[in-house]
């Protein structure tokens, strides 16, 4: 039984059909790469999964929690999805310490003593141990996105999305994000990562998914897709971006 | 040469003065509970509480505060009911801080980058949640610099309410003109009293704006 079911899916931004007809199976602990030109439709298609855009038509489901068009109750699939976006999005008037522990608090409820346990447990995991009490603009890039990582993590969600994680940040700070995401991969988290690091992409990802023009155009082992693409539009993206 | 003394005038001014500090006070309170009324409904999900406070806001910032008051003090009396000077000015100069103040909390709320809605929502926040914990903590700092300065227009706001006879420091003016037959020195002090109260909130107001960015307030 697939993790995540995407079934169908379709969705438009006016008139321009930015999804047309989405099927996809994510099985758990796989690494999925969702590669593409701009405009493909891979960083819609992600952020439907945990609905921060709405659909027209189709389904998708995570874990047994099932998401329809226009569904408004999102609570309990988003305790399942978490999300790391490009522009990092820490909350500037937290703590790191506070900006970990708020969903937890807030959200599962859990009392502030074990909040903080497992708030410093995920900074711990992603290097930043040291970091609690500091403010996000007393960070580096890299700094930043590591802890939106563990503000993710300590929710204890079954996938994680990450929409161009790396591209905001210079390329120096690129390696320290990615290191954290391997760890990760390698301890079985679900990942679903739209991304222009290809090499990246290649040597962790489980699964590519090319998208073009609002489909899935090529899918499949990335050693063998990179090395041997089936389409035109793939070979002429890999080509493109090496 | 009339026999009110110079102290006299003085005195009744500061009574004046007062009041207009009072009835400020009383305005931008109220008003700044009923305007975070307005702003919920501003920025609800749902199109009709967004309607209607638009509608709210636009009566209330569409029309001149004086007919707000006049509607209010003579409406009053047509329904049979006895509404003192204080009483219709009070809720006059409320409902008028309320319509403006939601509406410049609207666009400070609105400033908040859309990845801080976007970061809440999938942590599974919901709306009130990111409002209470994301939203608004970020937008107060932002909105301190124009509610300060809008609380000036409260204060100079407050002069129109002596014409539906609340005697407040204008009103106490235009009675000791009468009576002393001095109006220049008279209004002269007044505008001294206005100034008295709002040169320091607007010069508060251009500090805490030059001061505001780029500062951590923890």
């Amino acid at each position: 039984m697939a993790l995540v079911r995407i079934n169908g899916l379709h969705k438009h931004f006016g008139s321009n059909h930015v999804l047309k007809g989405i099927d996809l199976e994510i099985e758990e602990g796989q690494v999925i790469a969702l590669i593409g030109r701009s405009g493909s439709g891979k960083s819609t298609l992600l952020r439907t999964i945990n609905g921060l855009e709405t659909f027209e038509q189709g389904e998708i489901q995570v874990d047994g929690e099932h998401l329809h068009p226009h569904e408004t109750d999102l609570r309990a699939l988003r305790q399942k999805v978490g999300m790391i976006f490009q522009q990092f999005n820490l909350f500037p008037h937290l703590s790191v310490g506070q900006n970990v522990m708020l969903a937890t608090t807030v959200v599962k409820k859990i009392g502030n003593k074990e909040a903080e346990d497992i708030a410093r447990t995920m900074l711990l995991k992603v290097g930043l141990y040291e970091k609690f009490d500091a403010y996000p603009d007393q960070l580096s890039g890299g700094q930043q996105q590591r802890v939106a990582i563990a503000r993710a993590l300590a929710m204890q969600p079954r996938v994680l999305l990450c929409d161009e994680i790396t591209s905001a940040l210079d390329p120096e700070l690129v390696n320290e994000v990615l290191a954290v995401v391997k760890t990760l991969a390698a301890e079985g988290m679900t990942l679903i990562m739209v991304t222009h690091e290809m090499r990246f992409a290649r040597e962790v990802g489980d699964k590519l998914v090319f998208m073009h023009h609002g489909r899935i155009h090529e899918a499949g082992d990335p050693q063998t897709l990179f090395s041997n693409p089936q389409t035109p539009e793939l070979a002429g993206f890999i080509g493109s971006i090496n | 040469m009339s026999d009110i003394s110079y102290w006299d005038i003085v005195r009744n001014l500061f009574d004046g003065l007062l009041w207009t500090l009072g009835l400020s006070l009383t305005a931008f309170v109220l008003g700044g509970c009923a305007g975070l009324l307005v702003l919920f409904a501003r920025i609800a999900k749902h199109p009709l509480p967004r309607r209607l406070a638009l509608g709210y806001i636009e009566v209330f910032q569409g029309t001149p505060l004086l007919m707000q008051l006049f509607i209010i003090f003579f409406g009053s009396s047509l329904l049979g009911l006895e509404v003192s000077p204080w009483l219709a000015a009070a809720l006059g100069l409320t409902l008028f801080t309320s319509a403006y103040l939601g509406e410049i909390w609207r666009g400070c709320v609105e400033s908040v980058p859309k990845g801080q809605w976007e970061a809440s929502a999938s942590l599974a926040l919901t709306h009130f949640e990111q409002m209470r914990h994301v939203i608004l903590p970020q937008a107060l700092r932002i909105a301190i610099a124009p509610s300060v300065g809008f609380s000036v227009q409260v204060v100079k706001g407050t002069a129109v309410t002596s014409i539906i006879g609340f005697v407040e420091l204008t009103k106490t003016g235009s009675m000791l003109a009468n009576a002393t037959y001095q109006p220049f020195m008279v209004f002269g002090l007044v505008a001294l009293g206005y100034f008295a109260l709002c040169y320091p909130l607007s010069a508060y107001s251009r500090y805490l704006e030059r001061n505001i960015h780029g500062s951590r307030a923890h």
